[in-house]
This record gives structure tokens, sequence and C-alpha cells, in this order.
């Protein structure tokens, strides 16, 4: 989100698109969206906008975090957090999480660079590491359920679903964007309202991977501890 | 049509585009920060690459915290804690790419309220329940307590 990214559309030197050729010469020029100099840049704007939303999203999953961080330990004579979580799978979860946010990144590098190849290359990268996770988990929720230890089974396991499903609903709806993003690119090229997608989408991946890490340290590594 | 030639139209429409309404500004831009046009991949991947190997760092430390026999049981929670708020600095500075821009003021105000919020639902409720917990009476006491009341 700084000013300056692979997202910041690029100009002509010469092109002198502010001025205007309008001769302002030596006089301070008021910086635009500070209340003069007219309204922020429309990358900026969008990219506040999309940020909001994706604190709301936070607050939404703080709800689930609390409701998790009481209920940790009623387990209802059910099977606690000791008894059911993998580690190495959660290591492998995370893992993948954390490369696809890197491959994101790098996305948003090869869009800076106008690569159209790379763009897609990089994108493909994080959709196929964000499957391995979503198969992953959904593998490890399989194995609950068949074991009897299922969201029905105690307050504990409603909670662990809720929060981590909810997670996992997330990484979806990220691969179905991640989707219509490659098309885009594919189809539209990089033009500004492109851009400022990718931009959005680099915001809600990388998002994804931060609450990632308040779940595996929250439910599973303080929760295997307990 | 082939790619290229695709790509470049797109390319040509975008500058029409950003010539009428995402016009640059040359005073809103923090030290250090380089033009637009200068946009170097280079140091994109280097600050990326370094977040990531950072990043890569406190994951690996936080599941070593919970196998290592070297830190005392209950301080465990307290060092994932600490590992974990680390962890999403680094991921809001290289990843997200939090700044001290002039643009990023708003951001970084929207983040702190975020952050408010969710400390107060988070351990309020963590301090409620556990405080409604310790208050919990027995059932027969809990009768006794009502008909106290009622007299």
């Amino acid at each position: 989100m700084s000013h300056v990214d692979a997202f910041t559309p690029v100009y002509r030197p010469g092109s002198d698109p502010y001025h205007l050729g309008h001769g302002v010469g030596e006089t301070h020029h008021p910086a635009r969206g500070h209340g003069e100099g007219g309204p922020a840049l429309k990358r900026v704007i969008t990219g506040y906008g999309f940020w909001i939303f994706l604190l709301s999203d936070i607050v939404m999953f703080s709800a689930f975090f609390a409701a998790h961080a009481v209920l940790q330990h009623a387990t209802a004579g059910g099977p606690s957090g000791r008894d059911l979580f993998d580690p190495m799978s959660v290591a492998l979860e995370t893992a993948c999480l954390l490369v696809s946010s890197y491959t994101c990144g790098m996305s948003a590098v090869a869009t800076g660079a106008r690569s159209q190849l790379w763009t897609q290359v990089f994108l493909a990268a994080t959709g196929l590491l964000g499957a391995a996770f979503l198969a992953l988990e959904a593998h490890d929720f399989a194995t609950m359920v068949q074991a009897g230890a299922g969201p029905q089974r105690s307050a504990f396991l409603s909670s662990f679903f809720a929060l981590v499903g909810c997670h996992g609903l997330h990484v979806t709806a990220g691969l179905l964007w991640l989707g219509t993003m490659m098309a885009q690119v594919f189809v539209k090229g990089f033009r500004p309202n492109i851009l400022r997608r990718l931009l959005c989408f680099n915001l809600f991946w990388h998002v994804l991977d931060v609450i990632w890490i308040a779940i595996f340290t929250m439910v599973y590594l303080i929760g295997e501890g307990l | 049509m082939t790619d290229d030639s695709r790509a470049a139209d797109g390319f040509r429409q975008g500058l029409r585009d950003d010539l009428r309404d995402d016009s640059r500004d040359s005073d809103d831009i923090a030290p250090g920060i380089t033009e637009a046009a200068d946009y170097s991949i280079r140091s994109a991947v280097w600050t990326y690459s370094i977040g990531f190997a950072l990043a890569v760092l406190l994951t690996v430390a936080s599941f070593a915290t919970v196998k290592t026999p070297l830190i005392w049981g209950p301080g465990i929670a307290v060092m994932l804690g600490v590992l974990a708020v680390a962890q999403m600095g680094v991921h809001l500075v290289f990843f997200l790419h939090m700044t001290s821009d002039p643009d990023n003021t708003n951001n970084a105000l929207a983040l702190a309220f975020g952050v408010l919020i969710v400390i107060l639902v988070v351990f309020g409720s963590l301090w409620i329940m556990g405080y409604l917990y310790d208050r919990v009476m027995p059932p027969g006491e809990m009768q006794q307590h009502m008909m106290q009341m009622q007299r």
C-alpha cells in the first residue's frame, strides 16, 4: 500500500499529467488527498476501502477467536486438541500458505514489471499452494469427523470447526477470485482497473496468511500444549 | 491477436485512463521512495524475500518453542504470542507494505482501530468468561442465595 508499488500505473517522462502545462513554476504544490490539491489517487482510495473491509473481516474473526479461546477447555469429556491435532499436517499447511504468500508477492513484482507470463506463473503457483492447503485441511477435518470428533461433539470442537472452517472458506473464496484475476489479466492486460483489482487480491491473500498465523499459534500450538 | 499485442493494447488503454483520473503527485511521496517509472524489480524482490526469510524464521521458532525443553512451561504461551505478533508485523511491513508514507496514514489509523477492537473482543471475552467461571456457584448454594435475596 506504499505510494509506489507494483500497482502504480506507469507514467512516461514528460507526460506532465498533474501540472497540465499550466506553468506552476516555483510555487508549492499542495499534496492531494489531504484537504487540498484535489482528491487522493484512485489506487490509494481503492486500497484504503478494501483495507477497511479486510479489517472488518479481521474483527469478525476476532469473535471466532474469542469464542474458541473461551471454549478451549470445554471438551465435554471428549478429545482435546492434544489428542486430535497432527503437528506435521499443521506444519505443512503453514508452509503452503506462507510460500503462497511469497509467490503472491512475486506475482505483484511481475505485475510491476508488466510481465504477463510471470504474473500468470506466480498467480498459478499461489493458487496451487492454496489448493494444497485446502486439501490438507479437508483431509484433517475428514479424519476428525470419522474419529467421532465432529463439530457436534463438544463446545471446543464447535468453536474449532467454526474458526478454522471460516478461514478455509476464505481461502476457497480467494482461490475463485485468483482464477478470475488470472483470466482478467490474460484478456484485459494491465489496465488501471485490473491493477487495482490485483492490489485488492494481494491484500486479501496476505491477510489470510496473517489470520493463519493467529490460528496456528492459538488453536494448534497453544491448544496442543493444554 | 497475440498476447503481446493484446497486452500492449491494454497498456495503451491503461495509459489513457491514467492521464484522465490518476494524476501523479510529486509532493505526496515519502522520503526514499523513487519515481513510479523507476519501479525496481530487484528491490521489490529483495523486500519480499527479506520478509519471507523473517517469516520462515519466526514460524520455525514458533513450532520449535512447543518442542523445546528449554522454556519454562507457563512461559511457552507467552513466547508463542510474542512470535505471532512479530510475524504479523513482518507480514504487515514486507507483504502488505505498511509504511510511514503520507498515503498510508489512513491505513495505519484504520489498522490501529481494528487492533483496538480485536483486543477488546478477545481479551474482554476471556476476562468476562474467566470471571464468571470463577464466580459460578454450585446449584444448591445458588437456590439458597436466591431465597435470601427474596426475603
